[in-house]
């Protein structure tokens, strides 16, 4: 059982927690995941890690409440137990010889790319955060995000805060503006990513990008996680999850990650009556 | 004088209709009486053809002279000085190619029921015996074992009888490996299982679950830093195979192992869990061994109507028999000397975000005629010309094979594996490295319960060999 110690709500659907690991946060790296179960019963899911502590042997995990297992996630409390966490898995996020990146987020993708944004500018790396959100009451560790880039940019789709703009326009304003990126690094939506990846090909900008697709075992074996990168098969668990983001087949990953959509829904429906009814 | 009627006592058996809509044990096993029976058949040979027949070696005419006694406890002990997992491989081992293939009976009629009377006398202890494994006094010798399958556990087992301190390493969240997220419930009540690893742990076996060899450890950490002496890698074959065909990435096509998964580690199959799988009207399974059955007959019991597609013919199916038989009983089709050449998919024009877009639609396949024997001297299948058809359907499963998974190799320098993935091994599992052991499929590629238990077992033998000296 792994112990939360720390929980704090971000906006309305986005919780941060920090969870006892020890074996996890020993070998943790920016770009890997965890996958976790909340009881017994419960599904596994993938999640990013976003930051780590070794000495204290915990591991903080952002997630958006999207289904019934990030449902049932958010209503456990610090001191609480998960029943599973295992992990470092996949690959880490490759920082070596990069001198100027674009680090692009958008919704709770920006947490995700927290951490590599981090690394990157720890190591001496120019980095541009750029990160978009619907609007300001969802707009989540923006201290954070000052203090791991040389730039921070935010965006939002109504422009209640930040300049009202994709995150795809403020990457292009910086470029068209004389950056010269090595490396664009976008994590967030799937739909986001595809944009994101046609405007760097323009400029042929190396891009890589941080999917995060339907997983059960996380170790290879299940194949769930496949998807196309330049015409090959490749699983997201072990060989990514970062790839090279002008050779990902973004279509049919958006349609994967919608295959169990109608149980989604129905699951965290489910997930919401039921804990309605313990409230009343 | 021994029972001399020419047939096996029957297995009793669900009815096949009922256990198509259910996911309950096929077989029911023996009672007692017909184990007695069955027991008297054995004619007790001096020189034991079955037991060279037994990949482990379990004194096969001596447990069944027990078992025709009535001392059933006495059996289940000479069993378990051999075999780790008796209730296990009483019902998965394939016993007609092994010990049954040698037993003198079987050269005139059927050969004694060895397998069946094996799954009796284990669950008799099972559901009789109290009394707790001890275990015994420490030899104060650190082993880990990666891997809770059958070589890992069996492994385990050898050496904790021994004394040894034994932490066995698992990824995923339940201990048993292949039999937990593989074979399917109506085959391997996970409950038997579950009862397996517990007296592995009552003999004082530490099972870390949620712990991926490779990733969050490494080998050389678990020698230098952890303090383990040996350690033996019994991680699988877990790597699933797929046809590189057009559409194997549409909505609606899993790997077995991604099916099989979701519905017996998972339990997706039962109302109200929380891993989804999709309920389809009519699957294909692509393949002819023994988890293309498990596959084909767990989408069965969702609801579908099942075709096995096979490119060579019935013949040729690698399954057991009676893995076959039970399918067709439950109403599998048979689709043999069929190849798939394309998935197809669903696309709507009009409306890109139908939300059917890029979900499987149907197959395409091709008719097979079988040439000249090739390199595994089965008959090569060639396509016959013209032959193309198509099947609508709604989900795929490709059941094709695994290969050992690459994360351990990959971490592990100057482990040495075959171009194919497998670890490298000696006779006794010795790895490349210094006392670093390997078996089971992690070595041959996927292959039986039995022979990964018997080389867990020849692994255990030479890791007491050398930290004794």
């Amino acid at each position: 059982m792994y112990r939360i110690v720390k929980k704090r709500v971000l906006n309305p659907t986005v919780t941060l927690m920090e969870v006892e690991a020890p074996a996890v946060a020993r070998k943790a790296e920016p770009g890997q995941f965890i996958i976790l179960r909340v009881d017994q019963e419960g599904e596994r899911i993938p999640l990013t890690i976003a930051a780590f502590d070794r000495e204290k042997g915990t591991v903080t995990i952002i997630f958006q409440i999207v289904g019934g297992t990030t449902e049932k996630l958010n209503h456990k409390e610090e001191g609480d137990f998960l029943q599973d966490f295992v992990g470092p898995l996949g690959k880490a996020t490759e920082t070596e010889g990069l001198k100027r990146v674009a680090v692009v987020g958008g919704g709770v993708g920006t947490a995700i790319a927290y951490p590599v944004a981090k690394k990157l500018h720890d190591v001496g790396c120019h980095v541009d955060l750029i990160v978009g959100f619907r609007n300001k009451d969802l707009v989540i560790l923006e201290d954070e995000f000052k203090a791991a880039s040389t730039q921070l940019i935010i965006g939002t789709d109504d422009g209640s805060y930040g300049k009202k703009a994709l995150v795809t326009d403020l990457l292009r304003e910086q470029i068209e503006a004389g950056a010269k990126y090595d490396r664009v690094i976008a994590i967030g939506p799937v739909i986001m990513m595809k944009f994101v990846c046609q405007l760097t090909k323009e400029y042929d900008i190396p891009t890589v990008v941080s999917m995060n697709p339907i997983m059960i075992d996380g170790t290879g074996m299940c194949g769930g996680c496949r998807l196309s990168v330049g015409g090959e098969t490749k699983f997201a668990c072990v060989d990514g999850p970062e790839f090279d983001g002008h050779k990902v087949d973004f279509d049919e990953a958006m349609a994967r990650g919608a295959m169990y959509k109608d149980f989604e829904r129905h699951a965290y429906e489910d997930a919401c009556n039921l804990f309605r009814q313990e409230v009343q | 004088m021994p029972n001399m009627r020419p047939d096996k006592n029957p297995m009793p058996h669900q009815d096949p209709q009922a256990r198509a809509c259910n996911f309950s044990e096929v077989a029911l096993g023996y009672t007692r009486e017909q184990a007695m029976d069955e027991a008297q058949r054995c004619l007790s040979c001096k020189h034991m053809p079955c037991v060279a027949g037994c990949p482990v070696q379990i004194r096969i005419p001596e447990f069944i002279a027990k078992v025709a006694g009535g001392d059933f406890e006495g059996a289940y002990q000479i069993i378990a000085q051999d075999s780790a997992l008796p209730a296990v491989c009483g019902r998965v081992c394939p016993q007609e190619s092994q010990c049954e293939a040698k037993c003198v009976r079987g050269i005139k009629n059927e050969p004694v029921g060895i397998g069946r009377l094996e799954r009796f006398v284990a669950d008799w202890h099972n559901a009789n015996a109290t009394e707790k494994a001890v275990p015994p006094a420490p030899n104060g010798h650190k082993v880990a074992v990666i891997g809770s399958g059958p070589a890992g556990l069996t492994c385990a087992g050898d050496l904790a009888k021994k004394g040894y301190d034994v932490t066995v390493f698992e990824a995923l969240h339940l201990a048993g490996g292949v039999l937990v997220y593989g074979i399917p419930e109506f085959r391997l009540p996970k409950s038997i299982v579950q009862k397996e690893v517990d007296t592995l742990k009552e003999l004082g076996v530490k099972v870390e679950t949620n712990m991926v060899i490779g990733r969050a450890i490494t080998i050389d950490e678990l020698k230098e830093e952890f303090g383990f002496e040996a350690v033996f890698i019994g991680s699988g074959a877990g790597l699933p195979k797929f046809m590189n065909i057009p559409g194997e990435n549409l909505k609606g096509v899993y790997s077995a192992n991604e099916f099989l998964t979701r519905i017996n580690l998972m339990k997706a199959y039962q109302d109200g869990s929380d891993t989804p799988i999709q309920h389809s009207t009519t699957v294909a399974v692509v393949g002819g061994g023994n988890v293309a059955m498990d596959a084909a007959r767990c989408a069965k019991r969702l609801g579908a109507e099942v075709y096995i597609v096979y490119r060579r013919s019935e013949k040729e199916l690698p399954a057991r028999a009676e893995e076959v038989e039970h399918a067709k009983e439950e109403g599998i089709i048979f689709k043999t000397l069929t190849n798939p050449t394309e998935i197809l998919g669903y696309h709507n024009p009009d409306d890109p975000r139908d939300p059917k877009n890029g979900s499987v639609s149907g197959i395409r396949c091709v008719e097979m005629e079988l040439g000249e024997p090739d390199a595994s001297g089965r008959r090569r299948p060639i396509v016959k010309a013209g032959s193309e058809f198509e099947i609508p359907l709604d989900c795929v499963i490709m059941a094709l094979g695994t290969s050992p998974n690459p994360l351990i190799k990959s971490t592990t320098q100057g482990l040495e594996t075959s171009t194919w993935g497998g670890i490298i091994a000696d006779e006794n599992g010795l790895t490349s490295r210094e006392n670093v052991y390997a078996g089971g499929d992690a070595v041959t590629g996927a292959a039986t319960v039995i022979l990964a238990m018997g080389a867990g077992k020849t692994a255990a033998k030479a890791i007491d060999e050398a930290l004794s000296k």
